[in-house]
């Protein structure tokens, strides 16, 4: 059996052109293109799992896009997701802005302090 | 209201035994493709948008003269950050595009190898030479970004660069080859009947043949015609053949062959024809091959080459640029050098003479094309299906 996960990702042969000044900006805007294929794709799955909901008379698509939570506890629950997920996203934005405001020693720095503790 | 242009569903796409099998958030994952190439033509506008407000003025401004070469084009607008953002998404999807269709086909590799055994079991219309050596441009570099292209045997028998091929191709087309991605070829068939209404050929020679998407029309167009199909790539031939004959197309014979050193005896094919197949050439082998199809072609015989456009000398250094864009980026690179040569000049050179050249330009037939695929759409230099064919009668 080939390694089907890894050949699918292979490089192809040539030196991969950069674009932008910084080679960084390219790596993570590829990565972030990946992710939002894959919430592409999700989104799709949803659609489909709601198509067949209404096809089998369980919900239709109307009530779920006139949903609104019922209780304070759907609300609490939904907005702690929305809040989570943001920070999960932005979480290099809040460690940076932590930097900023207590700027910090290198680990190698703190390898040294700990040699001598 | 309806959105404009969207291409259609994945799905859509003709069905037939080789092609593999794909579940729902693969194909999802290519409709996401097929809307992000067509997303990218319309951004790709605002190149030339950028090239004309800020790349060309700041640089009339820096050096007090007009920007003189593709090259110094292309140095100036490598600053520019739309230019930058686009780039970067485009390769970016093009790579996604492969990863996409990778990930698909090889997780069966092992299936679909063993469909392409069944079904090409016994016929003597698919001939492998495992003699025939991977012509050296073709083991330089890998065309349109396709890792291993369309050689490389990840198992024995392989055929995945060939599934990958078909399943993607609709996506990198949004479609507009039509259900079978066979827009090339049918506009090329539709053509010749409707240009030569007598001409009834005997023995027809496809080069390049791919997976044999664009010989099976010629193939049924001329059902009493004996067809032949070769390419250097051992997988995609296996895949060929097994398509072909679940389509029920049973006169074409693919066979494992180099275009610049086949078999066949002097003047032994009434039409010879390839379909985007000379820019994945080289620059000495492209002249080897039309002396190579001049030798075979019979006297009265008619060959024809579907290939990108020409470079012309109205042409803007924009328009250059940007057309090669996708030769350097997208891993076509003798594209960027065969617009430098002229289609008349190969053709006399290898033996046709000149006021035989003909020139053509070409539309790809679109079974799918509901009118909601509007002409008005920006051309996207790397993917439109409108090509410039040229040829001869060999007289």
């Amino acid at each position: 059996m080939i390694d089907y996960i890894k050949l699918a990702s292979s490089k192809s042969k040539g030196k991969r052109p950069y674009f932008h000044n910084d080679p960084a900006v390219e790596r993570v805007l590829n990565i972030t293109m990946a992710v939002a294929g894959e919430l592409a794709v999700m989104r799709e799955r949803m659609d489909t799992i709601e198509r067949l909901l209404e096809k089998k008379g369980l919900v239709s698509q109307e009530e779920i896009d006139n949903y609104i939570p019922e209780t304070k506890e759907e609300e609490t629950q939904r907005q702690t997701w929305h809040s989570e997920y943001i920070s999960r996203v932005l979480r290099i934005v809040q460690q940076e802005m932590e930097e900023l405001e207590n700027p910090d020693k290198t680990i190698a720095e703190i390898a040294n302090d700990i040699n001598k503790m | 209201m309806a959105a404009k242009n969207l291409p259609p569903v994945w799905n859509k796409i003709a069905k037939h035994a080789m092609l593999p099998e794909t579940n729902h958030d693969e194909r999802a994952r290519y409709n996401f493709l097929s809307n992000l190439n067509k997303h990218l033509a319309h951004v790709s506008q605002g190149n030339k948008v950028a090239f004309e407000k800020r790349v060309e003025p700041t640089f009339v401004k820096n050096n007090g003269r007009a920007i003189a070469s593709v090259d110094e084009l292309g140095e100036a607008i490598s600053k520019d950050s739309h230019y930058q953002i686009w780039s970067s998404l485009r390769r970016s999807t093009m790579e996604m595009r492969q990863q996409a269709g990778r990930s698909i086909v090889l997780r069966q590799a092992e299936e679909l190898r063993d469909k392409a055994e069944k079904l090409n079991k016994g016929k003597s219309t698919l001939v492998l030479d495992p003699n025939c050596k991977v012509p050296e441009y073709l083991l330089a570099v890998d065309n349109h970004l396709m890792p291993g292209s369309y050689h490389t045997e990840l198992i024995e028998g392989d055929v995945t660069p060939a599934a990958n091929y078909d399943s993607g191709i609709f996506v990198t087309t949004a479609g507009l080859l039509g259900r079978f991605n066979d827009g090339g070829g049918k506009a090329i068939a539709s053509w010749v009947k409707k240009t030569y209404t007598d001409f009834a050929p005997k023995r027809i020679l496809d080069i390049g043949c791919g997976m044999g998407h664009n010989v099976l029309p010629i193939a049924k167009a001329f059902p009493d015609a004996e067809v032949i199909a070769i390419d250097t790539g051992a997988p995609m031939l296996r895949y060929a053949h097994a398509r072909a004959i679940d389509l029920g197309i049973t006169n074409v014979t693919f066979m494992q062959m180099d275009a610049a050193m086949t078999t066949f005896e002097n003047e032994s094919f009434d039409w010879i024809q390839s379909t985007m197949f000379f820019h994945e050439t080289g620059g000495k082998s492209i002249y080897k091959i039309m002396k190579e199809i001049h030798r075979i072609l019979k006297p009265g015989g008619l060959t024809l080459h579907i290939e990108q456009p020409q470079y012309t000398n109205d042409m803007s250094l924009f328009e250059k640029f940007i057309r090669d864009w996708d030769a350097l980026n997208n891993s076509e690179p003798y594209w960027s050098k065969m617009h430098d040569i002229d289609p008349k000049e190969l053709m006399v050179s290898s033996g046709f003479k000149e006021e035989d050249f003909m020139q053509i330009g070409a539309k790809a037939e679109n079974d799918l094309d509901d009118g909601s695929q509007k002409a008005d759409e920006p051309e996207d230099h790397g993917r439109s299906p409108i090509w410039n064919v040229f040829g001869a009668i060999k007289n």
